[in-house]
């Protein structure tokens, strides 16, 4: 038999986090499955389980300064709802799961499931998203990328919460979101695209590109947006091939049940094509 | 662990493990079997219940989850009016076949017309995208669904 705790508050949970290495349970729909038993049988959980979906510490949005603040125990379903959250996050989660699994499911347990095709992860990732991470030792706070390493691999450790998500509030001219999926509902991405962009007259201000499930962890490159911003946007079509170039680099897709390498090389460079160039071949 | 929650309108407590999957706890404990466990990983929706008033997927919800919390079968959904609105909007457009993901199915309205009691065809299909149904083809429940819409106006 597992422990499972059932906190009260964010310093119980931090406490019993630090002396038991409890693994954090907020809405539990990929844990569930990955730990799934036999009917009638509790999961197999191989630490203990921290229920974390009912403090009110990791509930909410709010704004503070020039930043969103979405605690991590935010439902996909209640994102939806608040008309502060950024159109390219709403976007992408509109096509998450089903409404049933959005009305359990967590930004937070997104995050921390760390997995190439998250869909909240490449919008994330675009809009210089951070995670707070609390400990009983303290708090830090680190941009999405370096915070997730790999498939499944962050760098939160055992006695740490991912209790906040800060969003800087930028606002976009030109807001693309795109996921291809076998299914509009409860498919996973074989491919997610973000692509956000400001203009200043004719010249691009701000560019913004991320890629998700074409590689271990989400795909941006500050290097291809740096030779972007301040041209004309008649003059993307001259340095697009050595833009299409540095992408092609870092997209590294793999074959799976869902889709092949292939495929997925060939639809990230047509999105991004289409992105910046308003025609996808 | 000792969990207490309100189920169907009654104050209950139930001593398990609470990792347990609500759907067992639903079924084996309290003998409510209109909770069906189709695929057990939250893709189809027959097993879909109302957790203080949403629908969600029951097989992946750890019971230690719903302390203090509200949830609703098709069992006491059954008694209320607008189950009789759904009951006989489904039975007129034919709505239902071999009935296995009726209960989710119901449920899943519920939690669609209380948000938003008038949907189009298109609010209705992504309402029900996490419910299965393999007999129907679909469009005799976004028929049924539009019919109670407009029969129960008000309800909702």
């Amino acid at each position: 038999m597992v422990n499972a705790y059932r906190p009260s508050t964010i310093d119980e949970a931090l406490r019993i986090r630090n002396e038991t290495k409890a693994l954090p349970l907020a809405g539990g729909t990929d844990l569930m499955v990955r730990y799934k038993n036999w009917a009638g049988l509790p999961p197999k959980f191989s630490q203990p389980v921290m229920f974390v979906a009912h403090l009110h510490e990791l509930k909410g949005i709010e704004v503070e300064g020039d930043e969103l603040i979405i605690r991590s125990a935010t439902t996909l379903t209640e994102l939806l709802k608040d008309g502060r959250v950024p159109e390219v996050l709403k976007l992408a989660v509109k096509e998450m799961a089903s409404p049933l699994v959005r009305n359990i499911a967590t930004i937070g347990g997104n995050i921390c499931n760390a997995s190439p095709a998250g869909d909240t992860l490449p919008p994330l990732y675009a809009l210089d998203a951070k995670v707070v991470l609390r400990s009983v030792e303290g708090e830090r706070t680190v941009p999405i990328e370096d915070f997730i390493t790999g498939p499944g691999q962050t760098v939160l450790k055992e006695n740490e919460i991912l209790c906040e998500i800060r969003i800087p509030m930028d606002e976009f001219d030109s807001i693309f979101y795109r996921k291809v999926g076998t299914r509009r509902a409860n498919a996973l991405s074989k491919v997610s695209f973000v692509g956000l962009k400001n203009l200043q007259g004719d010249r691009i201000d701000d560019i913004r590109i991320a890629f998700g499930a074409v590689a271990p962890t989400v795909v941006r490159s500050r290097d291809a947006e740096k030779m972007l911003k301040g041209i004309k946007i008649d003059e993307i079509e001259q340095i697009y091939p050595s833009i299409e170039a540095k992408y092609a680099e870092l997209i590294r897709p793999i074959d799976d049940q869902r889709s092949t390498a292939e495929y997925r090389k060939i639809v990230s460079l047509r999105l991004l094509r289409f992105f910046l160039l308003g025609k996808a071949d | 662990m000792k969990i207490e929650f309100e189920l169907n309108g009654q104050k209950v407590s139930v001593d398990v493990e609470p990792t347990m999957r609500l759907l067992d706890v639903l079924r084996e404990h309290f003998g409510l079997i209109g909770v069906k466990e189709g695929c057990g990983e939250g893709e189809c929706g027959s097993c879909t219940v109302l957790l203080d008033g949403k629908a969600v997927p029951s097989c992946l919800v750890p019971v230690g989850m719903v302390m203090g919390r509200r949830v609703m079968t098709i069992e006491g959904y059954r008694k209320t009016k607008k189950f009789k609105v759904l009951l006989d909007a489904f039975a007129e457009a034919g709505a239902v076949q071999c009935g296995f993901c009726t209960p989710g199915i119901i449920m899943a309205v519920e939690s669609l017309l209380s948000e938003n009691p008038h949907p189009t065809d298109e609010e209705i299909r992504r309402g029900l995208s996490g419910n299965l149904c393999r007999c129907t083809g679909y469009n005799m429940i976004v028929n049924a669904v539009k019919l109670a819409a407009q029969k129960g106006a008000g309800l909702w």
